[in-house]
């Protein structure tokens, strides 16, 4: 039987649906031409005024935001509450320029909460199930977006957040956890590591949520099988909420968009062009619910589909496909943001060249990132230790930027493969992207 | 009284070794002396050569990294205690070591220990006062 946390929302007829769109719209957008200075000046540029948005279908006339935005705005230019309206803030990794500062008051926190207990309820759990959340704590969104939406279900929380695997498992088996919520790499490995400890019979896991970074469908299956669970996408961003902007159903055919809060677009990158159902491009969000930093028309850079087609869970929500590549070139490693810009920035700094490769593979269902540096004259000398030592800067030094650990490989020059006089920056071997 | 030695680097890769080797077989290059220090991803051939600035020259075409470093090379006597004994008047003189390897030559009875410290200076006066000496660049050839 189909679970729902709101069904009178989840299953609204897409009439009612559209009215609640178009209502909370066109108050949301006159809120931040008010409220927002720079919403107010972007609008005026291109000529659009509060009074010009009726319904969801003059959406389009809106502007586009897009990261470089959020950036100049850091960190309060977006705000749309005065601060003392605000109770919390989530930060995406990274420093600044590339890290995300998103606002809440405790009504957004409530609607976001709301947002996750629906993904659970859709991974089937209830008041009597015990929610494992390995999702990281603080600033990350993954641990404090489950566990509210745990906390909304009734569900009696374990807020493990990540590391300690060993710990993981201990209160995995003693507490009966029966929903696992972290990333698809960290259950992979959680598996793997409860089956060499053969406690493969004392865990009562149904059911995983996982979110945070991109999988494949074999990694599903292998996840699933090995924890005789049944394995729920989730999707999200800081931006946004967090997780939660959209969740998979029993069906696992796409992931429901929450969008009594959410309205999900799907543009041409190049042009800015809406495109219809069924065709691919990239994901745009608008925030029409929430009050301290409701973001309109997000570009996320997710390249993904949108799908209409009745589920046949019985919610009427919009359908996404899981993100099948990027409009840009971020990488998700480890559920972390990479920007190969952000490894060029500490190769510099360093004292390094510009020319590296990034090599991103996964092993045992762990991301790895690898950094190959050409050695120069400069960074040479004959004491090895010497070379070891700027190495272990370097390592010390991406690990303060990005947030994990990244291997650096010193390589002979020019032996970085070069594509028309154009470095190839980035492998990625872990072909996530399917469709 | 120093020596040049070659340093380059190299990828910790199968072949990567042989192909430097190749490079200077080519060449014609005779090496006296050989050292390699290796870490998890790379190591670092060092070398001592009859003609320091012609190898380099040659290493800087083929695309290497390499570096000339001035290095103490010194005589001892081919027999047990001898290598001791000179770590001892450094040790005594308060020198630190670096690296340091061995060669034998075509002499009999002798051996050299190549020694990279921080002060060469300072090495070769104490060196010296007990009677050791290093030898130089154009000796090394007829050695």
């Amino acid at each position: 039987m189909e679970h729902y946390y709101q069904p009178e929302i989840e299953c609204a007829s897409r009439e009612q649906i559209q009215a609640w769109q178009d209502e909370r719209l066109v108050k949301t957008v006159k809120r931040v031409y008010e409220n927002v200075e720079f919403y107010r000046k972007r609008m005026d540029e291109k000529g659009v005024k509060p009074q010009d948005i009726q319904s969801v279908k003059d959406l389009h006339k809106l502007p586009f935001l897009t990261k470089d935005d959020l950036r100049d705005a850091y960190p309060y230019g977006l705000l749309a509450e005065p601060l003392e309206n605000c109770v919390r803030i989530q930060s995406t990794s990274g420093t600044t320029g590339r890290r995300v500062v998103a606002f809440y008051t405790q009504h957004d926190i409530d609607l976001w909460d709301e947002c996750c207990a629906r993904a659970i309820a859709a991974a089937g759990g209830t008041a009597q199930d015990v929610v494992h959340v390995c999702y990281g704590y603080g600033l990350f969104t993954g641990g404090p977006g489950l566990n509210g939406g745990s906390h909304k279900i009734g569900s009696l929380t374990l807020p493990m957040s990540s590391g300690n695997t060993e710990r993981q498992i201990q209160f995995m088996c003693d507490l009966g956890a029966t929903i696992l919520c972290c990333t698809p790499s960290y259950a992979a490995y959680l598996a793997e590591s409860i089956h060499e400890r053969g406690l493969r019979d004392k865990i009562k896991l149904k059911a995983g949520i996982f979110g945070a970074e991109a999988w494949t469908e074999e990694m599903r299956h292998d996840i699933e099988e090995k924890l005789g669970i049944k394995a729920f996408d989730i999707y999200g961003l800081t931006e946004i909420s967090g997780p939660g902007v959209s969740f998979e159903c029993s069906s696992q055919t796409g992931m429901h968009v929450n969008e009594d809060h959410f309205i999900a677009e799907v543009i041409n990158p190049e042009t800015g062009e809406v495109l219809p159902d069924g065709e691919k491009g990239e994901l745009v969000f608008t925030c029409i619910t929430k009050e301290a930093f409701p973001l309109i028309r997000y570009r996320t850079r997710d390249i993904c589909i949108l799908s209409h087609e009745k589920c046949s869970c019985g919610r009427t929500h919009v359908k996404m496909t899981k993100p099948l590549g990027r409009s840009d070139d971020m990488l998700i490693v480890k559920g972390v943001n990479v920007f190969p810009s952000q490894i060029e920035t500490v190769l510099l700094n360093q004292g390094y060249p510009a020319n590296y490769q990034i090599i991103v593979s996964r092993e045992n269902n762990s991301d790895a990132i690898e950094v190959q540096v050409e050695m120069t004259p400069e960074m040479f000398s004959d004491n090895a230790a010497v070379v070891t030592e700027r190495e272990k800067k370097l390592v010390a030094a991406l690990k303060a930027m990005l947030g994990i650990y990244v291997k650096v490989t010193l390589v002979n020059p020019k032996s970085i493969a070069r594509s028309e006089g154009k470095a190839v920056r980035v492998i990625d071997h872990r072909n996530l992207y399917q469709g | 009284m120093t020596v040049k030695q070659i340093s380059v680097f190299v990828e910790n890769k199968a072949g990567k070794l042989a192909e430097l080797t190749d490079h200077l077989q080519q060449h014609k290059i005779d090496m006296r002396a050989l050292s390699i220090a290796e870490t998890q991803d790379f190591g670092i051939v060092r070398m001592i050569v009859d003609d320091a600035y012609q190898t380099s020259c040659i290493l800087k075409e083929a695309g290497y990294v390499s570096s000339i470093t001035p290095v103490l090379a010194v005589e001892i006597p081919d027999e047990p205690g001898s290598l001791s004994q000179i770590l001892k008047i450094l040790g005594d003189g308060g020198v630190n070591l670096d690296y340091m390897y061995a060669f034998l030559t075509r002499k009999k009875d002798t051996a050299y220990m190549v020694l990279r410290v921080a002060d060469n200076e300072r090495a070769l006066e104490i060196l010296g006062k007990k009677g050791i000496h290093a030898i130089s660049q154009d000796q090394l050839a007829v050695s």
